[in-house]
């Protein structure tokens, strides 16, 4: 069976990026499939594109990026995320089309909806998953266990497959140019979300245009070295230089209420792999390196030789960051304005 | 108020690990374990519950007899009695452990269930919403704030760059993330009393296992890196590197 369903994950109307990694994750596995088995109308993608009234509108571009159906919920009740009716809804459809698989992203919102999908299936979930492999009646898939101090494959024998995916780990846009063809089918919601047990009552965005820590392509960061909240003005000037950074920021500094909670990198904060990670006055914790370790290049500034973080970094700088970090910010500008 | 706290034994994360003969598992020589890391916030969470509202705290773990210094521990940070449901092992299926804790709190008359937002381990942030799916109670999941009054609760979670307000009726399943508040140390009379507190042994209802372990693999280390040079004067050169060879600038 080749049918595959991806969940497309939406924020205040726009769909996000996990939303195409999970598409292209089915229409991957779709394709790998593809002449094993007959599909009877041929659509072997399904995705649920589920909001408030609008959201519909993106189904084209869901189209575009290789899904074959688009089933549309449009309902005032989806506004903020509601756990309830979207875990029935897509339960309902991964039974109704027999999909072989199931992807989601293990986004906060999917690490919410994914086990609730599962459990309505009686089946177990594939959770945070950096790759995966269908072989038979098997599916095999790696995640990273222990703070990611281990990677194991394991082997998910039921069917439906339920998959969360770890958000940057499957490349999800450029993929594949499909024009037309897309089958959009406007769809209810299985439950009233007025009827669920817990609501979300508010959203606040934390607000600003800053670049998203899972987007931006640089992200630099700052630990306790950096003293005082302030001081923070110094890691904000160098990820301005960078021009497309993002600023993230260790634990202790978000305790200390010196940075939102939004922005803490690690275990129990974003996981994130950036091209590049600029870690400042960070000592490189366990727990700090298990959200960053995976960046393409680390550049670490710390004036201790022995702190763990150079032991991951591909380039270090030992020394005063207040010294160094503004002659590398201006540097930064200089060469950025040159070219 | 009567309270669940659902605890998992895994290993401590600071120590050196290294990977078994049968590739699957972790070598057990130097291993410690402690209550998985979320899961001591969950045990703090209630008993602050419960010295405000009054009640009842109820630690339960499934696993092999080892987990039993964990509900100890529980037991001796103040909550007032454990239930092992025991296995030989600790599967990975998630499903499977969250059926059998489900049977084991269909029952039990709990006004709230808490969970850890993921256990350290696994690593998979399941169980709990899983679990509550399966008993069909309001779940709010990786919560950082809580609130409860009147039977009713309110709680905040963190979502990418923004903070969602829950409210839910009781009972409910929660699970914890960190930030709500830090776990107590056992004082010396908590451990003197939780040696007379009791633990109730039942067999786990597992089920199939229908996801499991078949190769466990330490991560690629990262080449090498070198440390650029001292101070501001390496900065020339590390911009240099990044622009030369790591193509980022
Ligand atoms: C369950 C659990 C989960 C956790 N999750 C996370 C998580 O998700 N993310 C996270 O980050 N942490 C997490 N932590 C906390 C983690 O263990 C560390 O405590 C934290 O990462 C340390 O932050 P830091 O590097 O900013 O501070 P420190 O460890 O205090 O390091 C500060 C560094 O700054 C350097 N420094 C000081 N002054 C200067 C100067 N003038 N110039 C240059 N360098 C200087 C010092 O040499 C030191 O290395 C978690 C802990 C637990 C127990
Ligand atoms: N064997 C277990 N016994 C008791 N609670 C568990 C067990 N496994 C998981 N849990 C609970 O479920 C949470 C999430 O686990 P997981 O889905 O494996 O990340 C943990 O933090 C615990 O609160």
């Amino acid at each position: 069976m080749a049918t595959m369903f991806a969940f497309a994950e939406a924020r205040s109307g726009e769909l996000r990026k996990v939303a195409f990694e999970a598409l292209r994750a089915a229409r991957q596995s779709a394709d790998d499939a593809e002449g094993t088995a007959d599909n009877a109308d041929g659509s072997k993608v399904h995705v649920l594109l589920a909001g408030p009234a609008g959201i519909g509108a993106k189904a084209g571009e869901l189209g575009q990026c290789g899904a074959d159906v688009v089933h549309v919920v449009e309902h005032d009740g989806l506004k903020h995320y509601d756990a309830e009716s979207l875990a029935a809804t897509a339960a309902a459809l991964i039974k109704s089309t027999g999909a072989r698989a199931a992807f989601f992203s293990a986004s906060v919102e999917g690490r919410d909806l994914a086990p609730r999908v599962a459990a309505l299936l009686e089946v177990p979930l594939a959770s945070d998953v950096t790759g995966f492999e269908f072989s038979g009646d098997a599916v095999t898939v790696r995640h990273p266990v222990y703070a990611g101090k281990a990677i194991v494959s394991l082997r998910l024998t039921a069917s439906p497959a339920v998959i969360s995916l770890r958000p940057g780990a499957v490349e999800g846009s450029g993929f594949r140019d499909q024009g037309s063809g897309v089958k959009v089918q406007s769809t209810q919601l299985a439950d009233d979300p007025s009827a669920s047990k817990a609501r979300v009552v508010r959203t606040e965005e934390a607000g600003g245009d800053a670049l998203d820590l899972g987007e931006a392509p640089v992200i630099v960061s700052g630990g306790r070295g950096l003293k005082a909240k302030e001081n923070f003005k110094l890691v904000e000037d160098l990820a301005a230089a960078f021009g497309n950074a993002a600023v993230g920021a260790t634990r202790a500094v978000t305790d200390d209420g010196w940075r939102n909670p939004a922005d803490q990198i690690g275990q129990t904060g974003r996981l994130v792999s950036p091209d590049l990670y600029v870690a400042v006055g960070i000592s490189g914790a366990i727990q700090h390196l298990a959200g960053m370790r995976t960046s393409r290049t680390i550049v670490a500034i710390n004036r201790d030789k022995d702190a763990p973080i150079f032991k991951v970094a591909d380039y270090g700088i030992v020394g005063d960051l207040f010294e160094i970090v503004p002659a590398l910010t201006e540097a930064v500008k200089r060469v950025r304005s040159e070219k | 108020m009567k309270i669940a706290i659902l605890i998992k034994r895994t290993p401590d994360t600071e120590m050196r690990f290294s990977i078994a003969a049968d590739g699957k598992s972790l070598n057990a020589t130097g291993l410690k374990h402690d209550i998985s890391d979320f899961d001591g916030y969950a045990v703090e969470v209630a008993l602050k519950l419960v010295e405000q509202h009054g009640g009842e705290t109820v630690v339960i773990t499934l696993g092999a007899d080892a987990a039993q210094e964990q509900l100890r521990k529980a037991l001796s940070m103040g909550v007032d009695r454990a239930v092992q449901l025991r296995a030989d092992s600790v599967p990975f299926d998630n499903f499977a452990i969250a059926t059998a804790l489900a049977a084991e709190l269909k029952d039990g008359g709990y006004d709230l269930i808490l969970f850890g937002r993921q256990a350290t381990d696994s690593a998979a942030g399941a169980v709990g919403v899983m679990t509550a799916t399966l008993l069909g109670l309001p779940c709010v999941s990786a919560i950082s704030q809580l609130e409860i009054a009147d039977g009713k609760g309110t709680a905040r979670r963190a979502l990418e760059g923004a903070v969602e307000v829950v409210e839910f009726a009781l009972p409910a399943v929660l699970t914890i993330d960190e930030g709500i508040a830090r776990p107590r140390l056992p004082a010396l009379k908590g451990i003197m009393a939780a040696k007379k507190k009791p633990i109730d042994v039942k067999p786990a209802a597992l089920g199939d296992i229908r996801l499991t372990v078949e190769q466990m693999q330490l991560p690629p280390e990262r080449a090498p890196g070198r440390i650029v040079g001292e101070g501001a004067d390496a900065v020339p050169e590390l911009v240099r590197l990044l622009q030369t060879e790591a193509k980022v600038l």
